[in-house]
C-alpha cells in the first residue's frame, strides 16, 4: 500500500493524521510502533523521525513526520478527493491557517497537559496532579472565550467550512469530553455546538472506532 | 496600500518582517509596547484576540500568528523574491515538517528560556534556575537532531533556504545574544555553519537595522 502511517491507537497525534486520511477517503496501512517496547527510540524508527515521536508517514517516496505537516500534505496532495480540508482561495486558506496555528500555539499546550493528567496518567496507573489540572484548566479558559466569540461569527474556526483548523482539535477534544474539562466546553454554547458537530463527523467516528473497547 | 506589521521590537514579528524583505514586499511597522500592556487594549484585541504579537493589516485583510502570516505571503508572492516554500509538493511537505519542528520542538523550550532570562519580572515570570537548566537541556537535544540533519542537508528542508530556516532567526538571535548561550550553536559544527549562513542574509541584517 502506498500510504503508511507509523503510529499507534492511543496516540493523539496519530489520530490527527488518520482523521485527514479518512476525510479524504485515502486508503492507508497503520503500522503499529510498539512504544511500550521503546521502539520509537530505536534507530529504525529514528530514521523516520529523528525526534523519536509518532506518527511518521510515507506516501510512495514521500516521507514526513509532524502530524500537522502530514495533514497539510494530505490536504494538498489529495485536494480533489473526499472532503475539502483547505480552501482553494488563498485569503480564505490563510485565515484557516491562522486558526490552525492557534490550535498549535494556544489550544494544544493547555489541552495536551490536561489529557495527560486526566486521561493518560490514570491509564498508566499514575496519579493525577490536581494542581497542574487547575493551572491548565485556567489557561484553557481565555482560549475557549476567544473560540466562543469566533464561533458566533462563523460556523467553523477557519471560516464557514470545516478545515484542518477544526480537524487538528479533534483528538484532544475527544479525550477531554470524557473528563471534567467537558464542563468548560459545555459552558459556552457555540464552542459546545462546534465540538459536538466535529466529533460527530463520520471520518472521526471511524478513527475512534479503532480504539480497543 | 502597504502591509502594516505590529510589534517590530519583539521577536515573533521579526519572523514576518524578514519574510517580507525576502519576498521584496513593502511594509510599515506599528510599535506595540508589551511592558506597558498595549497588546491588551480593546483596540488591539479586536485585531488579535489573544493579545499576542504580531498581527498584520493588509488593506482590510487581517492575519495573526507569525507562521500563518509567512506561509500566506510566501504563497501569495511565490513568483517574486526568494522562493521560501519549495517547488514541488514533496519539497513543500518537508518545509512544513521542519516548520512544525521549529514550532513544537525548538520554540517552546527556547521561549521559556527567553522569558526567564530576558523578561523576568515582567509578564508574570520570575526567574527560575531549574527551569532555565531544563530548558537548556531540551534545546540541546533538539540541536543535536539539527546537527545530524544539517550534516546531510545544507538547510533544514533541503538544499534551499526556506520558511523552516527563516522561522528560527528571531529567537535564536536572542539565544546567541542577550540570553548568552551562543556556545550551544557554536559547539555544533553544522548548526554553527547553518546559523552563520542564515543570520548573515541581507534580509535579516536589514530587519535588525530597521528595528534598532
Amino acid at each position: 500500500m502506498a500510504v503508511k502511517v507509523f503510529g499507534f491507537v492511543g496516540s493523539n497525534a496519530t489520530y490527527r493524521v488518520l482523521a485527514s486520511l479518512y476525510e479524504k477517503n485515502v486508503d492507508f496501512e497503520l503500522v503499529t510502533v510498539n512504544m511500550a517496547a521503546w521502539e520509537h527510540k530505536r534507530p529504525r524508527f529514528l530514521a523516520r523521525n529523528p525526534f523519536g515521536q509518532v506518527p511518521a508517514f510515507e506516501d510512495g517516496d514521500v516521507s514526513l513526520f509532524e502530524s500537522r505537516a502530514i495533514t497539510k500534505y494530505v490536504a494538498e496532495a489529495y485536494a480533489d478527493k473526499g472532503t475539502s480540508l483547505k480552501s482553494k482561495d488563498l485569503k480564505k486558506s490563510a485565515i484557516e491557517g491562522v486558526w490552525a496555528e492557534v490550535e498549535a500555539q494556544k489550544f494544544d499546550p493547555a489541552t495536551a497537559k490536561l489529557t495527560w493528567e486526566l486521561f493518560f496518567k490514570p491509564l498508566f496507573g499514575m496519579t493525577t496532579d490536581e494542581a497542574v489540572v487547575e493551572e491548565f484548566s485556567k489557561k484553557l479558559e481565555p482560549v475557549l472565550d476567544v473560540y466562543e466569540a469566533r464561533l458566533t461569527e462563523c460556523k467553523y474556526l477557519g471560516g464557514d467550512s470545516f478545515s484542518l483548523a477544526d480537524l487538528h482539535h479533534l483528538p484532544n477534544t475527544q479525550v477531554l469530553m470524557g473528563t471534567k474539562v467537558k464542563s468548560q466546553f459545555d459552558a459556552r454554547p457555540h464552542v459546545s455546538a462546534w465540538a459536538a458537530d466535529i466529533l460527530a463527523r463520520p471520518a472521526w467516528v471511524k478513527v475512534t472506532s479503532l480504539l480497543p473497547k | 496600500m502597504v502591509v502594516k506589521v505590529y510589534g517590530p521590537a519583539y521577536a515573533s514579528p521579526k519572523r514576518v518582517l524578514v519574510c517580507l524583505v525576502e519576498k521584496e514586499i513593502e511594509f510599515e511597522t506599528v510599535p506595540v509596547d508589551l511592558i506597558a500592556g498595549e497588546n491588551l487594549t480593546p483596540d488591539y484585541l479586536k485585531l488579535q484576540p489573544f493579545g499576542s504579537l504580531p498581527v498584520i493589516q493588509d488593506g482590510d485583510y487581517t492575519l495573526f500568528e507569525s507562521r500563518a502570516i509567512i506561509r500566506y505571503y510566501a504563497e501569495k508572492y511565490k513568483s517574486q523574491g526568494t522562493d521560501l516554500l519549495g517547488k514541488t509538493l514533496e519539497e513543500q511537505g518537508l518545509v512544513n515538517q521542519w516548520l512544525e519542528v521549529e514550532a513544537h520542538n525548538y520554540h517552546p523550550p527556547l521561549y521559556t528560556l527567553v522569558l526567564h532570562t530576558m523578561f523576568s519580572g515582567h509578564m508574570g515570570v520570575v526567574r527560575n534556575e531549574q527551569v532555565i537548566k531544563e530548558s537548556e537541556e531540551k534545546i540541546g537535544k533538539v540541536l543535536d537532531v539539527y546537527e545530524d540533519r544539517l550534516s546531510k542537508s545544507k538547510y533544514l528542508a533541503g538544499d534551499f533556504f526556506s520558511l523552516a530556516d527563516l522561522s528560527h532567526l528571531p529567537f535564536t538571535n536572542y539565544l546567541v545574544g542577550p540570553v548568552g548561550k551562543g556556545y550551544m550553536i557554536k559547539e555544533r559544527k553544522h548548526v554553527s555553519a547553518w546559523w552563520d549562513d542564515i543570520s548573515s542574509r541581507p534580509s535579516w541584517l536589514k530587519v535588525l537595522e530597521i528595528c534598532k
